[in-house]
């Protein structure tokens, strides 16, 4: 018997409701104990298509997602035809018994099927409720929960508790209680084969509950946390969950959320709550960022604190909408004309979405700059089992800069107040509009430190220019230089940014057991970071290996501007699929044999669609 | 903070229309109609006595962009065709704040005309005056949507080719709930108008023929005096009729009305919602919620 470490994959059509089921799976199993990381893997049509959902079960924590695959439910012929390859020796499917499935090459691998007539008895047991024979399908769903918790031995009231709360209160009893004797049915025919599987969830006794969160719900929980109240956003894959999850919290919090126009018009509001002194921000995808670069450059010239999310989706223009990469680092660095000062954070898992959002609004106040969140479908879909202690809230402490109260204001000199005042450090006290005492303009011209519009003095432009820019310097002082994951002094350092933080932890460990010596350094502040400390850091690694979700190693050209250091080796992924411990594991591995072999010059093949290149 | 809304005015306190006057040296040319906007907008504070520090202009690039640098007011000089936006921004995060945008025909109609279709049907607290010239002033003469079809200029060397643009038809169709006209050349009625327009609760749109006396050679002062008339003046005329707003918005040539063409009332976008029926989003704690609601929170995510 193999306890408590098993990934679950369920697929089929848009529509079907694998996506339900396996949140509802999930959220079973988080209550019982134990701890998940599912993510979602869907193509972008509403309906139809192949969909899955893959739930990766631990009682440990678990950060990424695993190739190896020990249950498959399949919902529809190509589940089975995708997924049969990933079933481990010992693993099993279970699927309609109308679908069809090649026993010869399943026994050939040990891989168990155990089919069922759900769909047959959907239509029996629906029949009765009232159901038309589309609604009884989706009790499909509730079928494959109960043959999954039977086949790997989660007590029956763990799953009926979920689907009572799922059905009970909107759909009416009898179509919940028809789920329920559908799950019952299918739990008692799966239990009498419940013994040719090895994996068994048996939750912890002393299993405490956790939350079930996704990257972008982090990411809005972490600006709820810090006090945002106000965001604006115009609807884009992968980032259109975090206005939605806000907006779903608004009564709650108190917030604003305003679906706009345009990104144009989501970036403008943003920026116009947030000059009146609210926490503000917007979320897109690199289209919807394109759109709002001119603004962007307002809030660095006008000097408004704000947040902007960038979901990463692969491919210029439309690209790949639900799926991921890391192809905008560049274009976030020098996103609109001239030269302001920004922050650009990549946060790396559930955890970091929430507590670097929330460091966003207190630097964006702080610099007085547009703060910049690099994220990726990958993780704004990926869901873990968060405990409570990860996302603390009681302990975020607010700072607001140089902003004026109400009794710093009281004792200015009406008409003496300088919104852009000449500081040591560049940063001006920031009044917020309202009070007699500082009445003001921001101007997107250049201007004098009144903040009226001067487009002419070329001394001024430089005064108002070099105070702007020596912000950066002590934003320098304050950014984290990228993190430690693994053996010090290992011969071999894979490095990466953001989302791909958990999945090259997970190649350092596999690596390690194999002998093969290894850490990781991984950046969640870009930019801007000081070079000498950066240089040291670099220095402490011997073999460089950069790790990246996009061709031309982003990353690297940046370290490499900074501080000289070019990686020997790269690892280029950007077919817009995650990367997986296990996948950079093999490839590491791989290169590390070719590059002490005769130091191939040809790059390796892979059909895995990582471009791996070995540096002679 | 004071809140203004409270205070009685004292005769000797009371707001002039000097009080909004800028410290800045106005860079309009000679003659402009510009300055008949700038100093009726001063006037109208003055008959609404709000205090500048109470004012948020909000405006975009070009010629008439540049009033809210003129005013003793707060302001944000934004981005050419992107005043309506951020002006709802900020009437969203603090709705104490008058709000006004101030803009050309090409910054407001032009490139700017995605956002005001939305502004119209919104109908944020807002005052957008336009300082309709019919020409891209600032960037020295090309055609503006309002330019009469056949414009010449410098890029439609053989006329422009699109009819033009009626800003008032489309404020009325797309749900403005105050539609308004006034005239550079006549700036008391321009005064009352933007008195109206700034104290009409919702979106209100006064487009203001103004002259350019460098680049519109045609609709100039001269021009316009004898075609305007005041729909003041007609005690028939009813603005809460749509069809007659309608009928008025579409008169153009000989006969040119000013005044309010159209008024309706429904609720603001900020009344309705409801974060801010406690008050303004700006004055509301940053962390307002308690424990227990996070609390909450957690529970309902397990
Ligand atoms: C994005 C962008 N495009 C173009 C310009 C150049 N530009 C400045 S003002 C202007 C047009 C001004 O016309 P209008 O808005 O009618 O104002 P006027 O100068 O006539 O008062 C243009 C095209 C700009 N500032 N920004
Ligand atoms: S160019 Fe025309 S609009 Fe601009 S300031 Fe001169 S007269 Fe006024």
């Amino acid at each position: 018997m193999i306890k408590n470490n098993m990934t679950i994959k369920i697929g089929g059509e848009a529509g079907q409701g694998m996506d339900t089921s396996g949140a509802g799976f999930a959220r079973a199993l988080v209550r019982a104990g134990l701890q998940i990381f599912a993510n979602q893997d869907f193509m972008s049509r509403i309906r139809g298509g192949y969909n899955f959902y893959q739930l990766r079960v631990s009682d440990k924590p678990v950060y990424a997602p695993d190739d190896a695959t020990q249950l498959v439910l399949a919902f529809n012929q190509q589940a089975i035809a995708q997924h049969l390859r990933e079933i481990v020796p010992g693993g099993a499917i279970i699927h309609d018994a109308a679908l069809k499935v090649d026993a010869a090459a399943l026994a050939e691998r040990n891989v168990h099927a155990f089919a069922f007539p759900f769909e047959a008895k959907a239509l029996e047991v629906g029949r009765p409720a009232g159901m038309d024979p589309k609604h009884a399908k989706l009790m499909l769903n509730t079928a494959a929960l109960g043959a999954t918790a039977a086949i790997t031995g989660l007590p029956f009231e763990r799953i009926a508790q979920v689907i009572a709360e799922n059905f009970g209160k909107k759909k009416g009893s009898a179509v919940a209680d028809a789920n329920l004797a559908m799950a019952r049915w299918a739990y008692d025919q799966a239990l009498q084969s419940a013994d040719q599987f090895a994996w068994k969830l048996i939750p912890p006794a002393d299993g405490v509950n956790r939350m079930i969160l996704n990257g972008n719900q982090a990411i809005g929980l972490g600006a709820i946390a810090a006090g945002c109240k106000f965001i604006s956003a115009y609807p884009m894959t992968p980032a259109t969950s975090i206005i939605e999850f806000m907006t779903a919290q608004a009564k709650r919090f108190n917030l604003v959320t305003k679906q706009t126009e345009d990104e144009l018009a989501a970036i403008l509001f943003a920026i116009g709550a947030a000059q009146t002194g609210v926490r503000a921000m917007t979320a897109t995808s690199g289209g919807g960022f394109s759109l709002m670069v001119e603004a962007l450059g307002m809030a660095g010239m006008t000097e408004t604190p704000l947040v902007v999310v960038d979901s990463q989706r692969p491919g210029p223009s439309t690209g790949m909408p639900t799926r991921t990469g890391q192809g905008d680092l560049l274009f976030l660095l020098h996103a609109s004309q001239d030269e302001f000062p920004r922050i650009v954070l990549a946060p790396g898992g559930v955890a970091s979405c929430y507590a670097d959002t929330a460091r966003a609004f207190n630097l964006a106040e702080k610099y007085q700059c547009p703060v910049l969140i690099l994220t990726e479908g990958f993780q704004a879909f990926a869901s873990r089992s968060v405990g409570v202690e990860e996302m603390p809230f009681e302990e975020f402490v607010v700072d607001r800069g140089k902003t004026l109260t109400d009794a710093d204001l009281d004792r200015l000199t009406p008409g003496e107040y300088k919104r852009y005042a000449l500081t040591a450090d560049g940063i001006s006290p920031r009044a917020l509009p309202g009070h007699p005492n500082a009445v003001y303009t921001a101007t997107s011209d250049e201007h004098t430190e009144y903040g009226r519009i001067e487009d002419e003095d070329p001394a001024n432009r430089i005064a108002q220019h070099d105070k702007r820019m020596k912000k950066i310097e002590a934003m320098k002082r304050e950014m984290r230089m990228p993190e430690w994951y693994g053996p010090k002094h290992a011969p071999l350092t894979l490095m990466g940014w953001g989302a791909t933080r958990y999945a090259i932890r997970e190649a350092v460990d596999l690596l390690n057991a194999e002998g093969i010596e290894a850490n990781a350094l991984h950046f969640i502040d870009i930019y801007p970071l000081d070079e000498t400390r950066l240089a040291n850091e670099l220095a402490q690694a011997q073999r460089l290996i950069d790790v990246e979700g996009n061709s031309t190693a982003q990353l690297a050209q940046v370290v490499r501007v900074y501080t000289g250091r070019t990686p020997d080796d790269k690892i280029l992924k950007y077919d817009g699929r995650p990367f997986t411990g296990a996948e950079l594991a093999r490839a590491v591995a791989r290169m590390n044999t070719q590059a002490a072999k005769a130091r191939a010059r040809v790059p390796a093949r892979s059909n895995e669609f990582l471009r791996v290149r070995a540096f002679p | 903070m004071i809140d203004v809304t409270t205070i009685k005015v004292m005769p000797e306190f009371r707001l002039l229309p000097k009080t909004y006057d800028g410290e800045r040296e106005v860079t309009w040319c000679p003659g402009c109609g510009d300055y008949g906007i700038l100093s009726a907008v001063k006037q109208a504070l003055a008959q609404l006595q709000i205090p500048p520090h109470r004012v948020y202009f909000v405006s975009g690039i070009g010629c008439g962009s540049k009033l809210p640098d003129y005013v003793h007011a707060n302001g944000y000089l934004g981005l050419h065709g992107r005043s309506l936006p951020i002006a709802q921004g900020v009437k969203l995060a603090n709705h104490d704040l008058k709000v006004i945008a101030t803009v050309g025909d090409g910054d407001g109609y032009g490139i700017g005309a995605g956002h005001f279709v939305h502004a119209l049907r919104r109908n944020s607290d807002i005052t957008m005056i336009v300082e309709d010239n019919k020409v891209y002033a600032l960037t020295k003469g090309q055609y503006s949507p309002t330019s009469t079809r056949g414009w010449i200029s410098s890029t439609t060397p053989d006329g422009a080719l699109e009819v033009e643009f009626n800003p008032v038809v489309m404020a009325i169709a797309g749900g403005a709930t105050f539609v308004a006209r006034a005239f550079s050349g006549d700036p008391k009625h321009m005064a009352a108008v933007f008195a109206k327009a700034i104290a009409h609760k919702g979106f209100a749109l006064v487009d203001v023929l103004q002259s350019c006396v460098i680049y519109n050679p045609i609709n100039t002062v001269e021009w316009y005096r004898p075609r305007v008339y005041k729909l003041d003046d007609d005690a028939n005329y009813n603005p809460r009729d749509y069809a007659a707003a309608m009928n008025k918005a579409h008169e153009w040539g000989d006969r040119i009305p000013l005044g309010v063409l159209y008024v309706d009332e429904r609720p603001t976008y900020e009344e309705q919602v409801a974060a801010l029926a406690n008050g303004a989003l700006a004055k509301q704690p940053l962390r307002g919620y308690s424990r227990a609601t996070w609390d909450e929170f957690r529970a309902a995510v397990m």
